[in-house]
């Protein structure tokens, strides 16, 4: 902790952007987590990110209230978004569903790259007011440097986490898992799956679209293309890489990638998407339940190594 | 306006010979290995980089530059059968996810190769123009015309190998059974072997064909992908002749749009087609209900 409150002032500027973005990703595939323990893969999820971002900018920019107000409004769109969005989509299964959130995302985001008028065309929307803290006469904090805004998004990333956490291990929180496992033996009880399902995808929408309002206020500007098929690629390979067995998993994922991307930032530019692609392979291919069972993996050879009888390997019920 | 929509359906006749081969390679994977390769269209890209690569820049004559367009795809498609999709087979979920890898790697790859700024443009040995019934305002390229011809014959190839040769049927009965297609003595291995290659090649001979006609960039398989996705989808998964028709039925649809209102609301369209196609009767036009 003491580290991670220490970092901002030793560690270059642009090393600064990086861990801020990370703290935006981690809340992105933690709540891609939250809908995919229902059973389910999304391909809209960045686009709902988007639809936070592009909310709170827009009521932003043609009403003039504060982003203070304006980003969790984006976050409430982008979750009435998921909401409705959940009416047709809870209709499929699986694969169907994952191509029918594609296409709906997709036409969403290629409404804005079309109608210039309301969202700005492909170019996107400019001159996004940073956060401001302005109490008069006690403090006033820009939050648009990346310093105030690393705490600033710290905290709400930390927020986020303890809120997700809480959910899933909350007694309504089980649900999501039963619909996954156990859909017919759930329903058969009572339970109905696919109201824990839109519940769990709205949930996640929120959370998405307030990433998506953070990114909107830090970065400053915000176009179409932040919120296309690459950036919802590499959430899929930051979820599926480091496991979605556990809550741990994506956080695991998104970090550990995240920190390879940036240390071939200066050698090898134009290979890192193939790291990725690369990593996703060898992930399916030799640890399907992600980077975070490599411990649970290697244990038992390590105590071989160190001269004692492996116990028995207690077992994951990790899933992908 | 007469001539304006003439030139718009024959257009979109072209489009949809084009799209037809391409969406019927990717339909047959999924017919034989319940798997969506979602690198189908970055196979698209290297039948197109190939053709530029030894016709504009080492000068081969265009047909032996065709040829080469067809098998190097068809050599990176199957070592992706062998490497990625042998073990997610039946697993559509897990394919996808390989394949998704495999768009990452294999862009890098072009990039790499050949570098991502300068535009790749290849001059068609094709250059001559087709006035349609001598009207001045509606003409074809040549080259477009190839595309048409070579779309007509590769899936009439396809239709008689399917329909008239012993690995055809064996090719069949995979797609319609793979466990009754094992009991009578069909090896799944090779045939998914052939399938790919099969599939690897249309892509590329697509390809092949369409790079004069569009740029030569490391992302041209992006649109391609999702408009045989929608394809796809609208014909019925695991459909071989549901493609077909679905391909003319979008192409008219795109051009159409596209000529009278723009590119992008063409594009919405067809994902909102996919949408409902998928909401209302999501085993498509050809589809039937326990296939996939």
């Amino acid at each position: 902790m003491a580290v991670i409150c220490v970092l901002p002032f030793i560690v270059r500027p642009y090393q600064l952007d990086f861990l801020i973005f990370l703290f935006i990703n981690i809340i992105l595939v933690v709540s891609f987590r939250l809908i995919s323990i229902t059973g389910e893969f999304s391909l809209a999820h960045a686009v709902l990110m988007g639809c936070g971002a592009y909310a709170s900018t827009m009521l932003n920019k043609y009403t003039g209230l504060s982003p203070w107000i304006t980003m969790p409004f984006g976050a409430c769109v982008a979750g009435t978004v998921a909401y409705l969005l959940s009416f047709p989509l809870f209709r499929m299964k699986m694969f169907y569903f994952l191509i029918a959130s594609f296409a709906a995302g997709e036409a969403i985001r290629l409404c804005w790259t079309r109608f210039r008028d309301p969202f700005g065309g492909f170019r996107g929307i400019r001159r996004i007011p940073s956060l401001e803290i302005d109490i008069p006469g006690v403090i006033y904090l820009d939050l648009g440097f990346p310093v105030p805004f690393y705490f600033f998004a710290l905290i709400v990333g930390l927020a986020c986490l303890v809120i997700m956490y809480r959910l899933e291990h909350s007694r309504f929180g089980l649900n999501f898992h039963a619909t996954h496992w156990q859909d017919q033996l759930c329903a058969s009880v009572g339970v109905n799956c696919r109201h824990f399902r839109t519940t769990a995808f709205t949930i996640a929408g929120v959370f998405a679209g307030l990433a998506g309002g953070l990114l909107a206020h830090y970065l400053g500007s915000i176009n179409p293309n932040l919120f296309g098929l690459t950036l919802m690629l590499y959430v899929l390979v930051w979820t599926i890489a480091g496991g979605l067995g556990s809550f741990a998993g994506p956080i695991i994922g998104v970090t550990l990638l995240s920190i390879l991307d940036e240390s071939v930032r200066s050698s090898a530019q134009e290979f890192r998407p193939a790291i990725y692609g690369a990593v996703l392979i060898a992930t399916m291919l030799f640890l399907p339940q992600g980077i975070e069972s490599l411990p649970d993996k290697l244990k038992p050879h390590f105590l071989r190594l160190i001269g004692r009888e492996p116990t028995a390997n207690k077992s994951t019920d990790a899933g992908s | 306006m007469f001539e304006l929509i003439l030139q718009t359906a024959l257009n979109a006749v072209i489009s949809s010979s084009f799209m037809a081969i391409i969406a019927v390679g990717l339909v047959l994977i999924v017919g034989v290995m319940q798997i969506v390769n979602f690198a189908h269209g970055e196979l698209y890209m290297v039948g197109a980089y190939t053709l530029w690569y030894l016709y504009m820049e080492t000068g081969f004559p265009f047909a032996i530059a065709v040829l080469c367009a067809v098998l190097v795809p068809m050599l990176v498609g199957l070592v992706m059968e062998r490497v990625l999709f042998r073990p997610m087979r039946g697993n559509l979920l897990g394919g996808l996810l390989m394949s998704v890898g495999m768009v990452f790697i294999l862009k890098v790859a072009a990039v790499w190769l050949f570098g991502e700024g300068l535009m790749k443009h290849i001059e068609s040995p094709f250059r001559e123009v087709w006035h349609v019934f001598g009207l001045d305002a509606v003409m074809i390229p040549n080259q477009r015309l190839l595309v048409l011809g070579v779309s007509a014959a590769v899936m009439l190839g396809f239709w008689f190998f399917l329909r008239r040769t012993k690995t055809g049927w064996a090719l069949r009965a995979c797609t319609q059974d793979p466990e009754a297609a094992a009991l009578q003595g069909i090896s799944i291995g090779k045939v998914s072997i052939i399938a790919m290659a099969i599939s690897a090649g249309m892509a590329g001979i697509g390809g092949a064909m369409m790079a004069p006609l569009v740029i030569v960039d490391p992302h041209m398989g992006h649109t391609i992908i999702i408009t045989a996705f929608i394809v796809m989808i609208v014909g019925g998964m695991g459909s071989l002749g549901g493609a077909v028709i679905a391909a003319v039925i979008y192409s008219f649809i795109h051009t159409f749009i596209t000529t009278y209102v723009d590119g992008v609301i063409a594009t919405i369209v067809g994902l909102l087609l996919m949408f409902v196609v998928l909401m209302v009767k999501p085993t498509g036009i050809m589809g039937t209900r326990d296939k996939v």
